[in-house]
């Protein structure tokens, strides 16, 4: 039942973002013609809309203080997800990736090809989440400058391709390995710094490389970019727009599953074994033998190796690149993805990919409201489930209990 | 040695502003080590309302300083009044989770302030009226500096003399200390750790208001992304002179605009931002604390 308290408390709400929204939402301005709009409309709205969602905001922190008690008390038997035991469950698991392997496969012919363009789209940005997991989410280091990668991957396709001719395969593993090289580059000199620090120089690396890339006109062509990159070519047949894109299309797919092996064996080696300790414990990391400087500069250098390769894909896919792509905003879009997603945590990454780049392909009609509601998203998803969408699960031991070993 | 000058003292300008919001940052950094990427956009904020008070006003037939006067109190108000909610809102129920959550959602905070800024007022840049006369006895000096320069100096000297006070010489400001030293150790000898939080963001709203104001009237043009931008730039400020330190804060603006003025007069000004991130990085390699930053000791 609702309370008179609460009734009160959600009246003092509303009457303060009334009060706070006031100047911004009623009153609209045009200093060039020295006209005052007033919408008093809005106020009511806010008002209103305040007062309810004050009521939505206390039941929510309210079941969440009830569940960190919970887990404080530690009735909270370790809760698996529903999600987590059916991937451990084979009868399950293996028909369901068969479906999604058909699915993804028949993709293209079920589609239309503004679809399957969003969909690579989408898959270039599965490739960047799971190339910057590596760096955040296993080896804790808080990389905002990570589309600087992206970016060498894709001018360098196109530079490569407009003066030496370079084809796309050759210009794939070229770009992966530019990717690396600048990893290392950018991570020599921040070696020492901590979390924050190290967060702000790596952003400066981001804008470093944008910046020039606008500038050095003689190089890079300046803010117009380079048009008429060629798509990848299939055996040296030249394919209809249509057929290209679902060539794309299958090469992202075939990027993308090769990503994921490649990550997900990383995880469980020795070196993905030093970034998690790395992430979770610099000294006693290194009290263990590990040494600091190369684990971290093998971290930077293979998440770089993926944003390099997806940008060249992204330069084929667009055939036209230009620094307007490679802001700051893409950056936070990519850690958004991994971090909405679950840290560390694969499947996650890719769901986090999918939801954040197609959400907004589909909810065009509220094309207007979609960074409010992005950036609602992501202080929400941060308070009321800080794990993400689908929460890593650490590899731990079980005791299976004695009857239960004697019976098998 | 009169073009010296000028650059010398554009840099102060460009540093005094910088300092006036990267003071915003490194409070609230020294208190709960938060980036508060939101901080820009209350910034922002506070130059629209000054925008939207100065609009209403000059249509009521008024002008002149007087109406500055007003604008900014209102600013301020407001910066503050959004400053608090953002902190109630989006970092207090995140206090006791990983850095990284608290980060995503001030950077989510930041995205949708943008965005309700853009949708309730409007996309394009809209010019800000300069009120700040022409002083006569400048008019000798006017080919070095101009009179909102010298305005914007003396604003920012008062408010960093008042915010020393503050923290130095108040019973809030002791808390304060306190507070960024020992969070527990504050809430063991009574300190209600929860105000000095909202006071921490409510005056480093007010002073990034202040700032908002200034260089919107020196600029003379604002639209919903400038905050942004110069959050960017008062943060390196701060991780400069070693983040979490007030006075670090404030010799890390002006060792940031001098670095631009100089780079941007005597090199080229294409590379305006390349130098300061360049020169961010220098400094840290060397000093990974910042210029003013004590380096912690990890205890194991």
């Amino acid at each position: 039942m609702i309370k008179f308290d609460e009734i009160k408390r959600a009246v003092l709400v509303s009457i303060w973002f009334m009060f706070l929204t006031f100047p911004i939402m009623v009153i609209r301005v045009n200093p060039v013609e020295h006209i005052v709009e007033w919408r008093w409309k809005n106020m009511v709205l806010v008002g209103i809309g305040s007062f309810l969602l004050s009521f939505v905001w206390n039941y929510l922190m309210k079941r969440k203080e009830l569940g960190s008690k919970e887990a404080e008390a530690g009735e909270e038997t370790i809760k698996i997800s529903l999600f987590h035991r059916a991937l451990n469950e084979k009868k399950i698991y293996l028909p369901a990736l068969v479906i999604f392997g058909i699915f993804t496969i028949s993709f293209p012919f079920i589609f239309s090809m503004y679809q399957t363009t969003i969909m690579v789209t989408a898959l270039i940005y599965v490739m960047l989440g799971l190339g910057l997991n590596i760096v955040v989410g296993l080896a804790g280091l808080l990389d905002l400058g990570y589309v600087a990668f992206y970016a060498v991957g894709a001018y360098s396709y196109a530079l490569l391709n407009y003066h030496f001719g370079l084809s796309f395969w050759i210009a794939l593993p070229i770009g992966g390995a530019l990717g690396a090289i600048f990893g290392i580059l950018l991570g020599f000199p921040v070696l020492r710094l901590r979390g924050d620090y190290l967060a702000i120089v790596t952003l400066g690396f981001g804008e470093i490389i944008r910046i020039i890339l606008e500038n050095w006109n003689e190089f890079s062509f300046g803010p117009s970019g380079i048009a008429n990159i060629p798509r990848p070519p299939l055996f040296g047949m030249d394919l209809s727009v249509h057929g290209s894109t679902t060539y794309i299309y299958y090469i992202m797919i075939v990027l993308c599953v090769f990503t994921i092996f490649v990550v997900n064996r990383l995880q469980d080696s020795r070196i993905g074994r030093a970034w998690i300790a790395l992430r979770e414990d610099e000294i006693a990391c290194q009290a263990m033998g590990i040494d600091k400087a190369r684990t971290k500069l093998t971290a930077f250098s293979l998440g770089a190796t993926w944003a390099g390769m997806a940008g060249v894909m992204f330069a084929a896919k667009t055939t036209f690149v230009n620094p307007a792509s490679f802001t700051l905003w893409e950056s936070i879009i990519v850690l958004c993805i991994v971090v909405l997603g679950g840290m560390g945590s694969i499947i996650g990454v890719i769901a986090g990919a999918l939801v954040l780049v197609l959400t907004p392909e589909y909810l065009r009609a509220f094309s207007e409201y979609r960074m409010l509601a992005f950036g609602t998203l992501l202080v929400v998803m941060m308070i009321f489930r800080p794990g993400g969408i689908i929460p890593n699960v650490r590899r731990t031991y079980k005791f299976e209990s004695v009857k239960n070993a004697d019976k098998s | 040695m009169d073009y010296f000058l000028e650059l010398f003292l554009g840099g102060l300008t460009r540093g005094s502003i910088y300092a006036l919001i990267a003071l915003g940052y490194t409070m609230v950094y020294g208190i709960i080590e938060l980036i508060n990427f939101a901080h820009g956009e209350i910034y922002m904020i506070g130059a629209f309302t000054a925008l939207i008070v100065i609009s209403v006003l000059t249509l009521m037939g008024m002008n002149g300083i007087a109406m500055l006067v007003i604008a900014g109190v209102v600013a301020v108000m407001y910066s503050s009044a959004y400053g608090y909610t953002v902190e109630k809102i989006a970092y207090k129920p995140l206090r006791n989770a990983p850095r990284l959550s608290a980060l995503i959602s001030a950077i989510g905070m930041s995205l949708f302030l943008q965005n309700y800024v853009l949708l309730a007022q409007t996309s394009d840049f809209l010019p800000f009226p300069n009120l700040i006369p022409d002083f006569e006895f400048m008019e000798p000096y006017a080919h070095i500096i101009g009179s909102t320069e010298i305005v914007i100096l003396i604003t920012t000297a008062i408010v960093m003399i008042l915010l020393t006070i503050l923290i130095k010489f108040t019973r809030i400001g002791k808390a304060m200390r306190a507070t960024s030293q020992d969070k527990t150790m504050a809430m063991l000898v009574g300190i209600n750790v929860n105000r000095v939080i909202s006071v921490t963001f409510i005056v480093g709203s007010a002073t990034a208001a202040i700032g908002g104001v200034l260089i919107a009237s020196h600029v003379g043009m604002i639209n919903f992304y400038v905050g942004f931008i110069a959050g960017i730039k008062a943060f390196v400020a701060a991780v400069l002179g070693g983040i979490g330190s007030v006075p670090g804060a404030v010799l890390g603006s002006f060792v940031l605009g001098w670095t631009e003025s100089f780079a941007t007069g005597y090199v080229s000004s294409d590379y305006e931002d390349v130098f300061a991130f360049l020169f961010l990085v220098l400094i840290l390699i060397f000093r990974p604390a910042g210029i003013l930053g004590r380096s912690e000791k990890n205890k194991v």
